[in-house]
């Protein structure tokens, strides 16, 4: 049975009737075509020593091409301050670990000798042999502590602890973060300082809040006998 | 090898001695075959008379790593399966989340999701003309030329997602990030840049008469059959039915753009090839559309969920048109964070189920135009 | 355009009143219902679908196979009318996806069920009415390990010939013998080593 085409939601542009709207589809003397064919080549040829645009290919390594300021490659751990293991921002949570598609994090959280966490990695891998830099472990995090590298030159001649990233090799500074990703990093940096603020108010707020019911019990102790009375 | 060939068409071949038969196996590590890909290839002289694809040389089992792990870590996998147009499997997945789960899409999301699927139709089709013309023997140029046009639209996708091909872009009720600034404007002038590349490389190729000689009437069926084969995309259309997705059962917002679907007439891998020269003239016709109204508005939806997210219980199925066919996501939730069942339905697999009705009686040479004429991406055949 | 399954169950039940056909509700916001068909008639309903003009389901598009070690499991995916009796055991499925070309119709979402999951695997092929049902019905023998009988080529696709298991099956474990590389994890690592020293 052959399909009825419903013509009025189909305009068909043929391709091998008369009206065909490329050039030289009904071509006339043989060999026309490919001449016209090598004209093209030639003049990509010639103009590929003079127009910008047709020179496409860049230098490496002498040269380099730019690289967007959204380029990701393997993750890298942020801290805050100067103390690269002290300030970590990584709270050893593991939601990274788990929505990671290859598997290729491996956390061990922290803990004292009463095994009480201390809300930091104690290992922190990365195996960046098996990361596929998708980036779903920046987007899943809620404590801002890890973010994409855009480092490329990675080779290394060994082939199994040269491409397993610690903690050590992947914490970067919150300087490295905000020159290599000025608009992610100062959005976060606004948006923790706003956090932080909004702590902090919470904080002092509870502190006066209990402030003032201590008062209003130290009055009400001090009204209670004097009604007794 | 057996020769007994099941196949209608095959039927009325004249019964061989299998002795006089010439084997080759023609791949799996073969320029032609665009990936590790094998046929088992049955020659008597330099006419075809079996043709047996093999399978599975880039199988990872890609269903059942997505059923162990959540919804969002499937999507970097799908990238990988048809390797040069990403954001449209993206695209694919997200929207059969999104039937599965009842969310709604932001305008603008889906307004980026239209530019980038066209540009990665761009990308696809460019490359294909490409391909195929190294499967003719003109290896090189076109191309370069390509490539050189695809390397622009790639920094544009670098620049949105972060990765020039593994792109992880689209969410479950929108996209990962906005435009950056400035992109949109760059996008229409590669869009009105693109056609003079387009006039470039029809006149290089479309009158060319070896191409004319190699190409027509190769590799045509009558479109009943197609049909009945499973075929979808631009093979089909080659043939002359009008069956675009975008236009049957238009998703996203393709219901507001006006393009049309170029048809063929004889389904030989001329139309093959000019098809995808005219669907190029289409979807810069969409992106000019789609920059133009380009609305402002959020890219994801406010309540769209990144961690924990657990679609209610049930089943949907979502198909979009890729730019090698119907790309089908079907999902089967059990209400956990993982997918019960997780299937793909690949138009490159299932392109290739008549791939021994269209090369049979013809020249070997003949069979390395045809593989090349289905537009196959060997991520997407073997998952 | 969504298929009118109610109407389509109407026009089957009247053509082909020996099939055993039974509509299951889609519990989920997409609103796809499905056709559960016994497998004896499965290729009459399906020739029936494909050669009637007004419904013209002309494309197969995808054929899935799913593995249910749980019979309820199924049946809170694809709901039954109240009080129809589980199955007794888990099954494996097959699901089909038709669509009409012209019409612009579909998915008509048709299911087909084995007995068991060991002994009983067996569902007529759909192949001789849809030609696209062969690489995937092979896919399906191959992952799954559902024979279809009737099928002109049923060997395996994906998997090398001499693979002995099903890897998409629910129960399937996979090897630990297999070359490894140390991961942070170490954990193929181990199991190699456990592999080897037992």
């Amino acid at each position: 049975m052959s399909p009825v085409l419903n013509k009025s939601m189909e305009s068909p542009a043929p391709t091998s009737s008369s009206s065909s709207p490329l050039p030289l589809a009904d071509w006339t003397l043989p060999g026309i075509g490919l001449l016209k064919g090598m004209a093209v080549t030639a003049t990509n040829m010639i103009q590929s020593y003079y127009r910008k645009d047709r020179m496409t290919t860049v230098q490496y390594p002498e040269e380099r091409a730019p690289i967007s300021p959204n380029f990701r490659n393997f993750p890298f751990l942020v801290y805050d301050g100067s103390d690269a293991m002290a300030g970590l921002r990584c709270t050893a949570c593991l939601i990274c670990e788990n929505e990671c598609p290859p598997k290729c994090i491996y956390i061990v959280l922290e803990r004292d000798e009463n095994g009480k966490s201390l809300k930091r990695p104690k290992v922190f891998d990365i195996d960046v042999s098996v990361c596929m830099n998708c980036g779903i472990c920046v987007e899943v995090c809620p404590f801002d502590s890890i973010y994409m590298d855009g480092e490329y030159e990675l080779s290394t001649p060994d082939r199994f602890d040269g491409l397993l990233f610690n903690k050590q090799r992947l914490a970067r500074s919150t300087d490295y973060h905000a020159q290599l990703r000025p608009l992610e990093a100062s959005e976060v940096a606004t948006r923790r300082e706003a956090e932080a603020d909004k702590k902090l108010a919470a904080q002092a707020a509870k502190a006066a809040k209990a402030n003032l019911d201590k008062q209003a019990k130290e009055q009400a102790a001090a009204e209670l006998p004097a009604a007794a009375e | 090898m057996s020769l007994s060939p099941h196949t209608a068409s095959s039927a009325s071949m004249p019964e061989l001695d299998e002795d006089e038969l010439l084997h080759v196996s023609l791949g799996p590590q073969h320029p032609s075959t665009h990936g590790v890909f094998r046929m088992n290839v049955a020659l008597d002289g330099e006419t075809v008379v079996s043709l047996k694809p093999v399978f599975g040389y880039l199988h990872r089992n890609h269903e059942k790593i997505a059923e162990g792990v959540t919804y969002l870590s499937s999507m970097p996998f799908t990238d990988r399966l048809d390797y040069i147009c990403p954001l449209t499997n993206n695209w694919a997945y997200a929207q059969a989340v999104e039937k599965l789960a009842g969310i709604e899409v932001p305008e603008r999301a889906e307004y980026i999701r239209i530019i980038t699927a066209e540009l990665t139709r761009l990308i696809n089709h460019t490359a294909f003309v490409g391909f195929f013309l190294g499967d003719m023997g003109a290896w090189g140029s076109a191309l370069m030329y390509a490539f050189r046009e695809r390397e622009k639209i790639l920094d544009l996708f670098e620049d949105l997602t972060g990765a020039r091909m593994m792109s992880n872009y689209m969410r479950f009720g929108g996209c990962r990030n906005d435009l950056p600034d400035g992109w949109a404007a760059r996008a229409s002038v590669l869009v009105n840049e693109f056609p003079r590349f387009l006039d470039e490389l029809e006149n290089l190729i479309t009158g060319n008469e070896i191409l004319i000689a190699r190409t027509q009437n190769i590799g045509a069926l009558p479109k009943e059959v197609l049909i009945n084969g499973g075929i979808t995309g631009p093979m089909l259309r080659a043939a002359g039915v009008a069956y675009d997705i975008r236009k049957a059962e238009p998703y996203g917002i393709y219901d507001r753009f006006k393009f049309r679907i170029p048809l063929g007439a004889v389904g030989d891998c001329y139309d093959r090839l000019m098809i995808r020269l005219l669907e190029l003239r289409e979807s810069l016709s969409i992106l000019r559309q789609a920059l133009d109204q380009l609305p402002e508005g959020a890219y994801i939806h406010p309540k769209a969920k990144i961690r924990n997210f657990k679609p209610p219980v049930g089943e949907a199925y979502a198909r979009i048109e890729s730019p090698k066919g119907e790309l089908g996501f079907y999902l089967i939730s059990d209400g956990s964070a993982q997918p019960f069942r997780y299937r793909i339905r690949p138009p490159s697999l299932i392109n290739l189920t008549l791939l021994e009705d269209m090369c049979l009686g013809l020249d070997l040479a003949d069979v390395v135009l045809i593989l090349g004429s289905v537009d196959i991406v060997l991520g997407e055949v073997d998952r | 355009m969504t298929p009118d399954l109610p109407a389509i169950l109407a026009r089957l039940r009247v053509a082909l009143p020996a099939a055993t056909l039974t509509h299951l509700r889609n519990p989920g916001p997409s609103g796809q219902d499905s056709l559960l068909v016994a497998p004896d008639h499965l290729g009459a309903v399906c020739q029936f679908l494909h050669d009637t003009a007004e419904l013209d389901f002309d494309l197969l598009s995808n054929v899935t196979g799913i593995d249910w070690p749980e019979p309820a499991q199924a049946d809170a995916v694809a709901v039954p009318v109240e009080g129809t009796t589980p199955a007794a055991c888990g099954f494996l499925e097959v699901v089909y996806h038709l669509y009409s070309t012209a019409l612009r119709v579909g998915p008509l979402v048709l299911r087909a069920r084995t007995v068991d999951r060991v002994n009983q695997v067996h569902i007529p092929s759909v192949v001789a009415v849809y030609r696209s049902a062969e690489l995937q019905e092979r896919e399906i023998f191959d992952l799954y390990g559902v024979e279809f009988i009737g099928h002109p080529d049923l060997r395996r696709i994906l998997m090398w010939d001499e693979f002995l298991d099903h890897p998409m099956r629910k129960d399937y474990v996979a090897p630990d013998d297999y070359q490894y590389e140390p991961t942070p994890h170490d954990a193929v690592l181990e199991k190699a080593q456990q592999h080897y020293t037992v």
